[in-house]
């Protein structure tokens, strides 16, 4: 017997071409519209996560002063010093590497060009805390940091703006009032969350830049890697106690630095890109409505001619159950149709969206399931509750019903 | 046996002592509330025996088609006892009804009432669905009804495509296609010309003489009420007449 109600369902849906195409496509509005847009908004939090993350997550960093971005210098405070950096590395056990940075913008100068970059001291550490390899070139050599030899690395922005396409390896460039040899490059690091150019850089000994360009002995930033599989929360605490205690912070004073946390930094991050899935979840939501009030006047409008042909069905012998397991499995049928098209639909959009938008393609399965309920439900809903009425009428006024 | 209409006594088939196929026991079919009230059926007995074609006439409102429509179970009473071969209809709940629809009556109606958009043949096969009858057989015996209506060649026609006479045939196959015993035809050729009527009466003559189903047939019109052996008057929602009579032709 079901297969003789799928039949005389698909035999409905068939008969009634154009009402069974504005149904199904009712459906695949709202279905596609749901998940082409909650899985762009999935996408771009997952290339905010990836950001987050190229800076490494188990990455610490220390500032002095309270407040600031990750890339400010910090203000109030007391700078740290390099005794600071070697104390975090050394007396806590949690803590892989630690690296000082101080920084400031500069005009770089060679040839006839010029460009304005940021110029790091730092040393050899900041290329495991800030997980960052080299393209050509070479490290620091323990000799030059300890003397604070005048040599750097560039960035690839940086580079490009001053060599093109040259050798920059073994030239010398000018910065303020320094000259600087050219021992490495750095591979591209591209921008960061925040959306500055990390590859805008030039890195040389930290000494070098103290007595080069600063013109002091102070450390603006430390950048600490806790080793793995420990808790960033415990390494933080650590670290804060002994800044504590090295800055003779009685217990009733506030702390005068910030240990940052990438965790932190992605919440936040998190929280922006929640609004904008947050943002398109809601448009993609009054797209599922308007396909579902689309399939309520289908339903509605085709109510008058549904109601008569329920009367004949009646007539002729069919029980109310029979009429009733019909339209539910027609409304069925069709939210399967049009939610399997919608699904296909929707992942190609969002597909096209995340290559247009460079973001990665991470189609999610509940969004997937519940878009696809959602339509289901509002399909057999109008389908069903409507034909329920009509099945419980006399069959002479189905029969009769203008 | 004697029944009661609005004052006459008149005398039908009293060789006939056994249980009435259909009987009407102070049947009142009330519409509407307060002004609107209509009275459509006011203590209506009536009793109708296996294998009569009854005509059943009357004016616009005079209750026929109410009546009709209470003996296919399509319609309710406001009061009063409808029995179909002694067994009380009232008792019996929505189910037990369609069961009746489904395997005692067959329906023609003055607009042929086929499903749109549907073939000849889905269309008369639709009652045998319902019945559970398989996909084999269910064709075979459309096939034959269709045949028996002269509409061999129409099968895969949709009512659209079908002559207003040709849908009423494609109606009268679906249904005798469950082999009822009894059709209730409400005006069956309202919507015919004369030539057209004549054929669906001469069909359903036949099927009362040859086949030995009972017809109830309501019609206004007074030149097709002499294909019927009894003639039923509706006015008013009383029976004024009630009279056996010979057929012609």
């Amino acid at each position: 017997m079901f297969f003789e109600t799928l039949r005389l369902a698909i035999q409905a849906i068939i008969s009634n071409t154009m009402r069974s195409f504005l149904t199904v496509l009712g459906v695949i509005i709202g279905v596609a519209a749901v998940i082409s847009m909650v899985t762009v908004g999935q996408g771009s939090t997952d290339q905010v996560e990836a950001n987050v993350a190229s800076l490494g997550t188990n990455l610490l960093m220390i500032s002095s002063g309270r407040g600031g971005g990750p890339n400010s210098a910090g203000g109030g405070g007391t700078s740290f010093k390099l005794k600071d950096v070697d104390a975090i590395e050394d007396q806590i056990a949690k803590i892989q590497s630690a690296a000082p940075s101080s920084s400031s913008q500069v005009q770089v100068i060679f040839g006839n060009n010029n460009y304005s970059s940021s110029i790091v001291g730092t040393d050899n550490r900041y290329f495991i805390v800030r997980d960052w390899d080299l393209s050509s070139g070479r490290e620091f050599y323990e000799s030059e940091i300890r003397s604070g030899t005048s040599v750097c690395l560039l960035g690839q922005t940086i580079r490009e703006e001053l060599f093109g396409s040259g050798n920059p390896l073994g030239e010398t460039i000018r910065l303020k009032n320094a000259s600087c040899k050219i021992i490495g490059v750095l591979e591209e690091k591209g921008a960061s969350s925040f959306g500055n150019d990390q590859d805008n850089v030039i890195l040389m000994p930290i000494k070098a830049f103290h007595r080069r360009i600063a013109g002091n002995q102070d450390v603006t930033m430390i950048y600490a890697t806790v080793r793995d599989g420990i808790s960033t929360d415990k390494a933080k605490t650590e670290i804060e106690n002994l800044l504590r205690e090295r800055r003779r912070i009685t217990t009733d004073e506030e702390d005068d630095f910030d240990v940052r946390d990438m965790k932190q930094m992605a919440t936040m991050m998190t929280s922006v890109t929640g609004v904008l899935t947050g943002l398109l979840s809601s448009v993609a939501a009054v797209s599922l409505l308007v396909g579902g009030i689309g399939i309520m006047n289908i339903m509605l409008v085709s109510v008058t001619e549904r109601t008569r042909e329920i009367g004949i069905r009646l007539a002729v012998g069919a029980s109310e159950q029979q009429v009733l397991m019909q339209f539910l499995v027609e409304a069925v049928v069709l939210s399967i149709i049009g939610g399997v098209l919608g699904i296909v639909l929707g992942l190609l959009l969002a597909y096209a969206g995340s290559i247009w938008l460079s973001i990665p393609f991470s189609p999610s399965l509940s969004i997937i399931l519940y878009a696809f309920l959602f339509s289901a439900v509002v399909g057999i809903v109008f389908g069903y509750f409507p034909a329920r009425r009509a099945a419980r009428l006399n069959p002479i006024d189905a029969l009769r019903y203008q | 046996m004697m029944v009661q209409t609005s004052g006459q006594k008149i005398l039908i088939n009293d060789q006939k002592t056994a249980v009435p196929l259909i009987a009407f026991k102070d049947i009142n079919k009330i519409y509407g509330e307060g002004e609107a009230r209509v009275h459509a059926l006011n203590a209506i007995n009536l009793n109708i025996y296996t294998g009569e074609f009854v005509a059943i006439m009357g004016p616009s409102g005079s209750g026929k088609s109410t009546a009709m429509n209470i003996i296919g179970c399509l319609d309710s009473p406001t009061s009063g006892v409808y029995e179909f071969e002694g067994i009380e209809v009232g008792n019996l709940n929505r189910y037990q009804r369609a069961l009746l629809r489904r395997n005692y009556l067959g329906f023609v109606f003055q607009g042929y009432n086929l499903l749109a958009r549907t073939s000849a043949l889905e269309n008369v096969e639709l009652p045998l669905i319902y019945k559970g009858i398989a996909r084999d057989e269910r064709r075979q015996r459309a096939l034959e009804a269709l045949d028996k209506m002269g509409l061999k060649g129409r099968e895969e026609h949709t009512p659209s495509q079908l002559s207003g006479g040709q849908q009423q045939r494609v109606a009268i196959a679906r249904a005798i296609v469950t082999r009822p015993n009894v059709i209730l035809a409400d005006e069956p050729t309202g919507n015919l010309d004369t030539e057209r009527s004549k054929e669906i009466m001469e069909i359903l003559k036949k099927l009362n003489e040859d086949d030995g189903i009972t017809i109830l047939m309501v019609t206004h019109e007074p030149e097709l009420a002499v294909y019927a052996n009894r003639h039923i008057d509706f006015r008013d929602g009383i029976i004024e007449s009630d009279s056996q009579c010979k057929r012609e032709g």
